[in-house]
């Protein structure tokens, strides 16, 4: 029988979730990797059974782990990610220029065809990529080689490349995004790039519609339509139906447009999932009552999903790599939580139950379909 | 001589050792002629007490040994006689720092 295997980054360690295809009843390993943070981890789509996880603390720096059977044993593979070339200097929070650092890796993509190739998007917002499983990691420096680079400033959580969106109708084409640069498209593999914001409107930045400057949450594509990208941004919700090329806002009636995480549904590439959140400085869902909403149409008209989901005193967030989709029928519906929950809905969102309450906070979730 | 090495818990589990890790270093014993016999026994641990490529103590890790803070010292000052005599152990530490 079909099963899955839900893979949960905390900041105290990593947690595998697994079960059949029924998603009634769930094993739980863990702590992997015991009080360190893992902003991610996740496994190779060529290779189930590959998984690669990061692994850092402020004290001890950044260590990657590579897993070949599932997640039972781990490897610390290679950890050194230095800047190509001179690294320049980005805008500080102050306005000054400051010197590009390495801080961590917050979020790692497997190649969708060759387990040993990895993308590592890595805090000073850079792109590395390894094609020896880890050994080694280079940076993929065109782009934050960008003429806009030196212009590019953290948000609250650093100046990170959190989102890697990999073509799979085109390896050549690839799609991150940076808080707080925006959103950026290679179709050459990576050598050079450039910004995809048209469209969004940010009030947070002296030129509300510049070519960059967006804090870009995160980027969902379904892989059937692969020109169709789904974001969430700092404020409101939108869509490019042309690759990124000019976006539109399909917030329509959600309750808030703000928020982190965005999802496509498996089978229905115009079902959209996200968890609004009330605004920038108040990081929990509307009046306590934890909702994820769903739209079947692409955008504008959303429905909210509270039937399992605490509807009092719930004050945590949903980090954005913290919700994922598995691809079963009906399609599964994961997310994890700042208070250490993790939900699962097996109905794609029509009713949700608790698989784990009390890990540490969850920075992120990945879910493996498995033969 | 061999030089003793108390490493922090974390970085114990992820070299994979128990208790002290004894180093035999010939010629000059300082942080940076233990630290290289460290890496060298324990390639793991690149990166997780100094910069790869600077090798600069990294902030929130502390060296001490014969109860003196040595984080500051010169990477190239020779260590204390009794850690070269290998009666005391040099101590790498996670700085008290929350968490």
């Amino acid at each position: 029988m079909s099963g899955v295997r839900v893979l949960v980054g905390t900041r105290k360690g990593a947690f595998i979730l697994t079960a059949d295809g029924k998603r009634e009843r769930w094993e739980v390993s863990g702590p992997h990797f015991a009080g360190w943070e893992v902003y991610h981890l996740k496994g190779s789509p060529a290779n189930p059974n590959r998984l690669y996880a990061s692994q850092s603390t402020g004290w001890f720096g950044q260590l990657i782990q590579r897993s070949d059977d599932g997640g039972t044993t781990w490897e610390p593979v290679g950890n050194q990610f230095t800047y190509d070339g001179v690294p320049g200097t980005h805008q500080w929070y102050d306005g000054t220029q400051h010197p590009w650092e390495f801080t961590r890796v917050w979020h790692l993509e497997p190649s969708l065809s060759d387990p040993d190739t990895v993308y590592a998007g890595v805090e000073d917002a850079a792109l590395f990529r390894t094609t020896d499983g880890g050994a080694t990691w280079q940076e993929l420096s065109g782009l934050r080689q960008h003429p806009s680079g030196p212009l590019w400033q953290p948000g609250a959580g650093g100046l990170c490349l959190h989102t890697i969106v990999l073509d799979p109708s085109d390896p050549k084409r690839i799609y991150i995004a940076i808080s707080a640069a925006g959103a950026f498209r290679t179709d050459d593999g990576g050598l050079t790039w450039r910004p995809i914001n048209r469209g969004l409107r940010s009030d947070g930045i002296p030129d509300p519609q510049a070519e960059v400057g967006h804090c870009v949450h995160h980027l969902a594509m379904h892989p059937a339509r692969p020109g169709v990208l789904f974001m969430q941004k700092h404020w409101d919700v939108m869509r490019s139906d042309d690759g990124g090329d000019n976006w539109h806002e399909i917030s329509g009636n959600l309750p808030t447009d703000f928020g982190f995480p965005i999802a496509v549904h498996a089978h229905e590439p115009e079902t959209v999932y996200v968890v609004p959140i009330k605004s920038d400085s108040e990081h929990y869902p509307p009046d306590g009552k934890l909702r994820v909403y769903r739209s079947r149409s692409g955008g504008h008209e959303w429905e909210p999903l509270a039937t399992g989901l605490p509807q009092r005193d719930c004050y945590v967030n949903v980090l954005r790599d913290a919700m994922a989709v598995d691809t079963l029928d009906p399609c599964g519906i994961y997310f994890g939580t700042t208070g250490g929950q993790v939900y699962a809905s097996a109905n794609g969102g029509d009713s949700w139950a608790p698989i784990v309450r009390d890990l540490p906070a969850v920075l992120s979730v990945e879910v493996q379909t498995l033969p | 001589m061999n030089i003793r090495v108390w490493l922090p818990a974390h970085l114990r589990a992820l070299a994979r050792v128990s208790g002290e890790v004894v180093l035999p270093i010939d010629g000059l014993v300082t942080q940076r002629t233990v630290l290289d016999a460290l890496e060298e026994a324990y390639p793991v641990l690149r990166g997780t007490i100094r910069d790869h490529v600077t090798k600069q103590r990294r902030p929130f890790v502390r060296f001490f040994a014969c109860e003196q803070d040595l984080s500051h010292e010169s990477p190239d000052a020779p260590l204390p006689a009794p850690v070269v005599a290998g009666t005391e152990p040099f101590l790498v530490v996670g700085a008290m720092a929350g968490g």
